[in-house]
């Protein structure tokens, strides 16, 4: 009798060539079998920077790649992939994401080309040259 | 700084419940601005936990919705349509993969993932434990099984959590893919011979059930939708996806001389809501619990497939790697 309790016969021809109760109810996949996690960057076209686009998983950097250019390169444009262990990312904290606002402060305005006003001053010194 | 080997268990920082509350206001006042959640941000334990029950199933929806299709590519009709089946199938691993990544960010690993699927710990979507008899049925799959899933994956896609949303902007454009060469499939087969035609009513009949299952259980019978949706896991309730896929669908199936098999299906102009006969929620029940047609097969199938990779996998481990929780 069928280990597997099936309510309709199964119906794909392949499926049916292969024993399928002789490992019904016995899989387990073990601790680390899938392999460990690897950031892949994306290169649209030369002369763009990489983008980060996701992960793979992978044993090595060879293989890596390969999945990586299944998974993010067999649609829309592209010229290169990096792959890089997502253990040797490294990055702050969200809990310091403080630390960044003094780049767009409107005190720091003098390191941007819109804190300076020079058709005001031109304008002012026509205007009173019209005047004399 | 976060790096080299971030592991979860360091992230489970004893807090005090008055540190909680004031992080909860935080957390919340960051998503009512519209600003994503990443995976290294404090969260309440049961936003996690929901997220990755929500990826999760998402994720074992793909690897088993690829298994009734995956069934027909040997026999589509045409080369063509062989070609736009594979490629649609690994389409449906891809997402699987994607959402996956998204899922351990949060803490639980593949391999758990997977046992959990394997055991029939973690649930999936029902559709897929009906199954695919004829090239109508991979039809009637590709057209109206897909638009389901958009209407739920674009909605989601504006949700609160980052990788979740970064994953299903780019499932969303592969499954504009599926959807049209669904749609020309359907449309090529209502439009032919009276052969294929009835072929094609006969496989919407018995997939109308399902179907309509498709969005979940009504929002009188389901649980804590409210505080999901405020937290935005959730970002529309299961009424609201299935009305507005009706709205979008039905159209379509009709204008090309197919019926649906439901006489009390109509939308009530006055409130924009369609009304329709009970779907049978205890048959819904009873297949998502394990009794329906094919889900003892389809983990057969997967069990299988898992244990004769095996070898390969641990052929290849170097078991002095760390699996560490993916970054983004
Ligand atoms: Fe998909
Ligand atoms: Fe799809």
């Amino acid at each position: 009798m069928s280990k597997i309790p099936l309510n309709t016969p199964v119906l794909d021809p392949r499926i049916k060539r292969v024993d399928l109760e002789s490992t019904y109810g016995t899989t387990a996949i073990g601790e680390n079998e899938h392999w460990i996690s690897w950031e892949v960057f994306h290169q649209k076209k030369r002369g763009d920077q990489h983008v980060h686009v996701g992960i793979v998983h992978a044993p090595d950097a060879q293989l890596a790649l390969l999945f990586a250019k299944e998974q993010f390169g067999r649609r829309l444009a592209c010229v290169n992939l990096w792959v890089t262990k997502s253990s040797d990312i490294f990055s702050f904290s969200y809990d310091d994401e403080d630390i960044f606002d003094n780049a767009t402060a409107p005190e720091k305005q003098y390191r941007e080309a819109s804190g300076f006003r020079v058709m005001e001053k031109i304008n002012r010194y026509k205007k009173s040259k019209q005047k004399a | 700084m976060y790096g080299g080997g971030y592991i979860q268990e360091e992230k489970q920082e004893a807090t005090s419940p008055i540190d909680d509350a004031q992080k909860l206001a935080e957390f919340e006042a960051r998503i009512d601005r519209g600003e994503k959640i990443e995976p290294h941000d404090w969260m309440p334990a049961d936003y996690r936990k929901q997220l990755i029950r929500m990826i999760e199933q998402h994720a074992h929806s793909e690897v088993i919705g690829a298994l009734p299709e995956g069934t027909w590519i040997t026999r589509a009709p045409g080369f063509r349509r062989k070609l736009a089946l594979i490629a649609k199938v690994q389409d449906e691993i891809g997402h699987a993969h994607l959402l996956y990544s998204a899922a351990e960010t949060l803490g639980k690993s593949r391999e758990q993932m997977i046992n959990d699927l394997l055991t029939g710990k973690s649930k999936y979507s029902n559709v897929f434990n009906y199954p695919a008899k004829t090239w109508a049925d991979v039809t009637v799959i590709g057209f109206l099984i897909d638009a389901g899933a958009i209407v739920n994956q674009v909605a989601n896609s504006k949700g609160s959590y980052g990788p979740y949303c970064r994953a299903l902007e780019r499932i969303c454009y592969e499954e504009s893919f599926h959807l049209k060469q669904g749609h020309d499939a359907f449309i090529t087969l209502a439009t032919g011979t009276k052969a294929q035609h009835d072929m094609l009513q006969d496989a919407l009949n018995r997939w109308w059930k399902p179907i309509m299952h498709f969005h979940g259980p009504p929002d009188k019978i389901s649980e804590h939708t409210a505080k999901l949706m405020r937290w935005k896991v959730k970002m529309a309730t299961n009424d609201d996806m299935r009305n507005q896929f009706l709205d979008m669908y039905v159209p379509k199936i009709l204008e090309i001389g197919i019926t649906i098999p439901d006489p009390n299906l109509k939308k009530n102009e006055a409130t924009g809501q369609w009304e329709f006969s009970d779907p049978d929620w205890d048959e819904f029940k009873r297949v998502i619990n394990g009794d329906g047609p094919c889900n003892a097969e389809r983990l057969a199938v997967r069990q299988y497939v898992e244990e004769h990779g095996k070898w390969v996998r641990t052929a290849m481990m170097n078991p002095n790697q760390k699996v560490v929780i993916p970054f983004a």
